[in-house]
């Protein structure tokens, strides 16, 4: 009996706690976009982060000088300036600010704002990660490195309250583009001083009472691994028109989760959509799925210092013997094989060297000293735990099937996997790089001896030679032309070995307006509505 | 006057054991599916290679060729899951063997001497419970790597001889790898999944030390020793078995998180925690993945707790049906 | 009594200070910093990092300092989450796992413990074989199945609860969760009780009780359960603990923003601040269980009473 009466109340209460709406239908009513983000942003301070997570959110509430536009990664819109100009050589760059721009508390925007910022950025003891994004202002190398003391020896120059003079090191003809990345966001030097100095890293300015910004929206709200509120900022100078009265970034690593809480009307979009769930998406709701080009490259990273992997015959082999078509086909969908590193952008376009040539690796390696894979040292290939498992996995019968040549494959935690390749202490590597512009040097730079994203014990004088010839050209054809001979120099010795261009496989609801496909994936929040 | 022949525990354990069907049902389901992980394996022709990847027939559902269909690599779901149950099997009985030992001795020295004895071994449970698990399991996986290789090829040089032939000890070296390869996982659980063993011994064990037969045989001058394991573990089997047949399950599944960081059965070697934990992230656009091991996974289970459950009914003298 | 309480209180502040100092130095030793991410930074930015976060003083001296601070309740700062106190962090979290964790005791309680007793009781009937069966599937069949087929069905198919997420305010986006981590520890009590009810109901007194006339329902629930429900009082205790502190399977599978999710990600990023917390307070919660637990179990056989 007091079972019966146990499971009738249970029951009632079960059908009392049923929802009246989704989330989804309550959102298109208020106007607010729900985000699948990934994970909470480590922090708001643009100077502070690099990540892309971070820099959706941050994009929300703040503004560079030129702003993202919606249909085109090409393009370039005025942003916090208004105008701008450069001389023939692309190294002198003068901004004219909006001269009516504010903060979202009131307070003018001013050239000040910028020259605090890139000297709050720049200042060694800010540590700021990603500084060197500005070293192509003169002499900020030098003065983030603490060897130069004094800032106004640095490219910066307010020559009144609404125009910013930039001088830079080189021909920079992409500048516009580099300054809608974080580093480059202008800060409110008053709400920073008012809780801080300038190069203290722990103040409140960021918090949701505190901060203030010059973007689209202003920060209302954040609870941990919950979601993150931002609503729309009044005083924003084009918030007449923006449509959406807020966003809500909500952080979900489990991608397979998301995708469950998409179907069930909880996100209007989501930041990734697992490769093995993408062709039931595709059959079952092809108008919902989204699959587009992303700029990214997935490589395998070698260590040239292990024996036989020093040998680039043998890079080669391992590289000729992986049917890339096959693996995007079946595996990493929507993909496209990758035929050299950087994905053609713009006017770059670099050649094709590496592909699938069974025939062709066999021979090489056979040169090498390892004819059919006889002799070659069992190697381990370092996976993140969570990610690359079938890849990897493919990729392991690959080089058995091809090349005899037998490879183990050993997960690690993201920490471990990062150390184990910082350390050189790792023989092969599943990996993946993002660029952040549209420029090939965001894929080509970090090769160099010394860089601590190279990690593959190689380094090629040559190689540099030809990257820092390209970086002074100032005719731009001339510029990629050096970059593409560089990169084939790169390719041919193969100290890493692409094998996908990356994409973006994600949901997206229909009445979403304003979203389209963009390389850098960079939606200008301020351009968006929602209408059912 | 006809005298009964004395029998030991043991042999009257077994004839109950025998009398009950849904224990002896569990004990055949058992053997056949442990003799299947075992055994085919070695019949030539039975097993698909686990490991071929044929990407044009991926993610099929059952057929002729594929008893239990493919996964998305196009790999023979049927033969991964009796590959991947010698792992789950192996790492499930020797583990728990290893934790259950450990627990009940621990646990049954802390219930029954009692006073600062206990307080100390129950406080260093406390703090084993308390330590971060995942951080033990990284730090093991880095340190033991390279121990592991070792390991492995000293097992290899002792069984197959110093002078054995290349492929002899290519031969021996296929089925010792596996098993070498997992000592830092057995390890990892080992050192883990002994606390609440440890604890329900504990309490069990305190229950019974207090009931007056235990005073009995104390006045009988009988030595502790003799009374904890003879007298007061017997009576306390029931929950232990019961909990025994509780944690391999949980073992199973937690040898699948160990081995995603890289501590267990490496890529592309398999196991039914494994399986089971790649299928649940596709199940709704593929389910024969998750299905079929989840199936053997269970049935084991089943079986084990059919027969755990037989077995404490056959070796407890008081329940006499 | 009363020294035997404080005798386990001192126990429990030893057993934090060991707790800690393990703790320091398998974080310390573990490969990778809190400040490696995929994207390099730059050596002397890095060395600066360290340098405001102390970490380039000696291990002692760091050990000395952050076992200060805790003693004055103050946590520290997160690395992964730029600043932000470890308190404030957890202020949020741990209500969640919390509440969390307190739902799903009442379902594991009021569905495994009669289920057990049930089962006893009609020993090797149908009933007691079903319960079991069902119990071994919540076992078999782990969270990180039966959640996402509970969400998929009642979230995205029937739309009753949200898939994922919580809202404290909302008890929809409770039911999910609890009842996926609630079954899941249903089926361990159910089985312990039911192997702590049969001991107790095979003793003698039951047979003298039965042989008196005394209903079954009165042998159970008054003469029986006590001492029935040991062994599931044992395993609930540390279960507990664990259950509030964060549980991780559940909470990603559901997006919880418990302290699972904040402990996973700390060890990850190498976030030694937003490891000691969950730690520390995960090893006060299991002490406090534990000795809840050894409490209840005095009570609950008296004949340990002498002893305490």
């Amino acid at each position: 009996m007091l079972r019966s009466l146990g499971s009738a109340l249970l029951a009632c209460l079960l059908l009392a706690s049923c929802q009246r709406e989704t989330a989804v239908e309550r959102a298109n009513r208020e106007k607010i976009l729900l985000v699948g983000n990934g994970d909470d942003p480590k922090a708001l301070d643009p100077h502070l982060v690099t990540g892309v997570i971070e820099h959706n959110v941050i994009r929300s509430l703040l503004e560079g000088l030129v702003a993202d536009d919606p249909r085109t990664d090409d393009a370039y819109p005025p942003g916090a300036a208004l105008s701008w100009e450069h001389n023939a050589e692309f190294t002198e760059w003068t901004f004219h600010l909006r001269p009516d721009a504010m903060w979202s508390d009131g307070t003018p925007l001013t050239a000040r704002d910028f020259e605090f910022a890139y000297h709050r950025v720049l200042h060694p003891d800010l540590a700021a990660p990603y500084a060197e994004m500005l070293y192509f202002i003169k002499n900020a190398e030098a003065f983030n490195k603490g060897e130069l003391k004094d800032f106004g020896q640095v490219g910066v120059a307010v020559l009144d309250d609404h125009t910013l003079k930039l001088t830079l090191r080189e021909p920079v003809p992409f500048l516009p583009g580099i300054t809608r990345y974080d580093s480059w966001f202008p800060v409110p030097r008053h709400v920073v001083l008012r809780y801080g100095k300038m190069t203290d890293r722990f103040t409140k300015w960021c918090e949701p009472d505190h901060m203030v910004g010059n973007g689209p929206f202003v920060l209302k709200e954040w609870k941990f691994n919950d979601h993150l509120e931002v609503a729309k900022n009044p005083r924003y100078w084009n918030a007449a028109n923006v449509k959406l009265n807020g966003i809500r970034f909500i952080p979900i690593e489990n991608f397979y989760s998301e995708t469950r809480a998409f179907l069930a009307g909880q996100l209007h979009t989501t930041y990734q959509v697992p490769p093995d769930l993408v062709d039931k998406l595709k059959s079952d709701h092809p108008d919902l799925l989204r699959q587009e080009p992303y700029l990214g490259t997935r490589f395998v990273r070698l260590n040239t210092t292990r024996p036989g992997l020093n040998d680039p015959r043998v890079r080669m082999a391992l590289s000729l013997a992986i049917d890339r078509k096959t693996l995007c086909d079946t595996i990493l969908k929507g993909m496209r094989p990758a035929a050299t590193l950087t994905p053609a952008v713009g006017d770059y376009h670099p050649d094709a060297v590496v592909g699938f040539d069974p025939e062709r690796a066999r021979m090489l390696l056979a040169e090498a000293g390892f004819p059919e894979g006889k002799g070659f040292p069992r190697y381990t290939l370092l996976i993140r735990s969570a990610g690359a498992r079938t890849v990897s996995e493919a990729l392991q019968a690959m080089w058995k099937q091809h090349l005899g040549i037998l490879v183990d494959i050993q997960g690690k935690d993201f920490g471990s996997y990062v150390s184990a390749q910082h350390t050189l202490n790792f023989d092969l590597a599943v990996a993946s790089w993002v660029g952040d512009y549209l420029d090939p040097t965001t894929f080509l730079l970090m090769w160099t001896e010394g860089n601590g994203n190279n990690n593959t014990g190689w380094s090629s004088k040559t190689y540099e030679t030809l990257l820092s010839d390209g970086a002074h050209q100032a005719d731009p054809r001339q510029r990629l032309e050096k970059f593409r001979q560089a990169e084939h120099l790169l390719m041919e010795e193969q100290p890493l070995i692409p094998f996908a261009w990356e994409a973006r496989n994600y949901l997206h609801r229909p009445e979403i307006k304003g979203w389209h496909p963009l390389l850098l994936d960079n939606h200008p929040w301020g351009a968006l509505s929602l209408e059912p | 006057m006809t005298t009964e022949k004395g029998t030991s525990l043991w042999k009257d354990a077994w004839l109950r054991l025998r009398h009950n069907r849904a224990a002896i049902a569990g004990l055949v389901i058992l053997a056949v599916i442990v003799l299947a992980c075992v055994l085919l394996p070695f019949l030539p022709g039975v097993l698909q290679d686990p490991n071929a990847q044929n990407l044009a027939d991926k993610n099929l559902p059952p057929g002729a060729t594929h008893w239990f269909g493919t996964d998305q690599l196009g790999r023979d779901i049927f033969s991964r899951a009796i590959f991947g149950g010698r792992i789950s099997i192996l790492v499930g009985l020797i583990t728990t063997f290893v934790s259950v030992t450990i627990g009940i001795v621990w646990g049954a020295i802390a219930g029954y001497v009692g006073g600062r004895t206990d307080a100390l071994l129950m406080r260093i449970v406390d703090i084993l419970y308390a330590l971060p698990f995942l951080v033990i399991v990284i730090l093991l996986s880095v340190t033991l790597q390279p121990w592991t290789a070792k390991l492995t090829e000293w097992t290899v040089k002792g069984v197959a001889g110093t002078d054995a032939s290349q492929a002899a000890i290519g031969n021996v070296r296929t089925w010792v790898e596996p098993i070498t390869t997992l000592v830092p996982l057995f390890i990892a659980i080992g050192a883990l999944s002994w606390l609440t063993v440890s604890r329900i011994v504990r309490a069990q064990v305190q229950s019974v030390a207090s009931m007056d037969f235990v005073e009995a045989a104390r006045s009988l001058g009988l030595g502790h020793g003799r009374i904890l394991f003879r007298h007061i573990l017997p009576n306390t089997l029931g929950p232990i078995i019961v909990y025994t047949t509780l944690t391999i399950p949980s073992i199973m599944l937690f040898e699948a998180t160990l081995s995603f960081l890289g501590l267990g059965v490496k890529p592309p070697n398999s196991s039914w925690g494994v399986l089971i934990q790649e299928g649940a992230n596709t199940m709704f656009s593929n389910p024969w993945p998750l299905l079929f091991p989840s199936v053997l996974f269970s049935l084991t289970l089943f079986s084990l707790n059919f027969l755990g459950d037989g077995l404490r009914d056959a070796l407890d003298p008081k329940s006499a049906k | 009594m009363f020294k035997n309480l404080l005798s386990r209180l001192v126990q429990g502040l030893l057993v934090l200070l060991v707790l800690y100092t393990l703790t320091f130095f398998l974080v310390k030793a573990l490969p990778g910093g809190p400040f490696q991410s995929e994207r390099a930074i730059p050596k002397h930015i890095r060395a600066k990092m360290e340098a405001y976060y102390g970490l380039n003083e000696s291990l002692p001296v760091q050990y000395g300092r952050q076992l200060k601070n805790y003693l004055r309740g103050d946590p520290g700062l997160s690395f992964r989450l730029e600043g932000r106190p470890v308190s404030e962090v957890i202020a949020q979290a741990f209500p969640v796992s919390l509440q969390l964790g307190v739902l799903a005791m009442f379902v594991a309680v009021v569905v495994g413990i009669p289920a057990g007793c049930l089962a006893a009781a009609k020993r090797n009937s149908l009933i007691d074989s079903g319960a079991m069966a069902v119990a071994m599937t919540g076992i078999c069949l782990p969270a990180f199945v039966i959640g996402p087929i509970l969400a998929e069905f009642f979230g995205r198919g029937l739309k009753w609860f949200p898939a994922l997420g919580w809202d404290s305010t909302s008890p929809s986006s409770w039911i999910l969760p609890a009842f996926t981590l609630g079954l899941a520890y249903a089926a361990y009590l159910s089985r312990l009780t039911r192997a702590g009810m049969l001991e107790t109901l095979s003793q003698d007194f039951v047979r003298t009780a039965r042989a008196k006339g005394v209903s079954p329902w009165n042998i159970i629930v008054r003469h029986c359960l006590r001492g029935g429900l040991i062994p599931a009082v044992a395993y609930l205790g540390p279960a507990f603990a664990g259950i509030i502190s964060g549980s991780v399977v559940i909470e990603a599978v559901f997006q919880i923003p418990g302290l699972g999710r904040h402990f996973v990600k700390a060890i990850e990023s190498r976030d030694a601040p937003m490891i000691f917390g969950p730690v520390l307070l995960y090893g006060t919660l299991v002490i406090l269980a534990n000795l809840v637990t050894d409490i209840l179990g005095v009570w609950l056989n008296p004949r340990l009473r002498k002893s305490s």
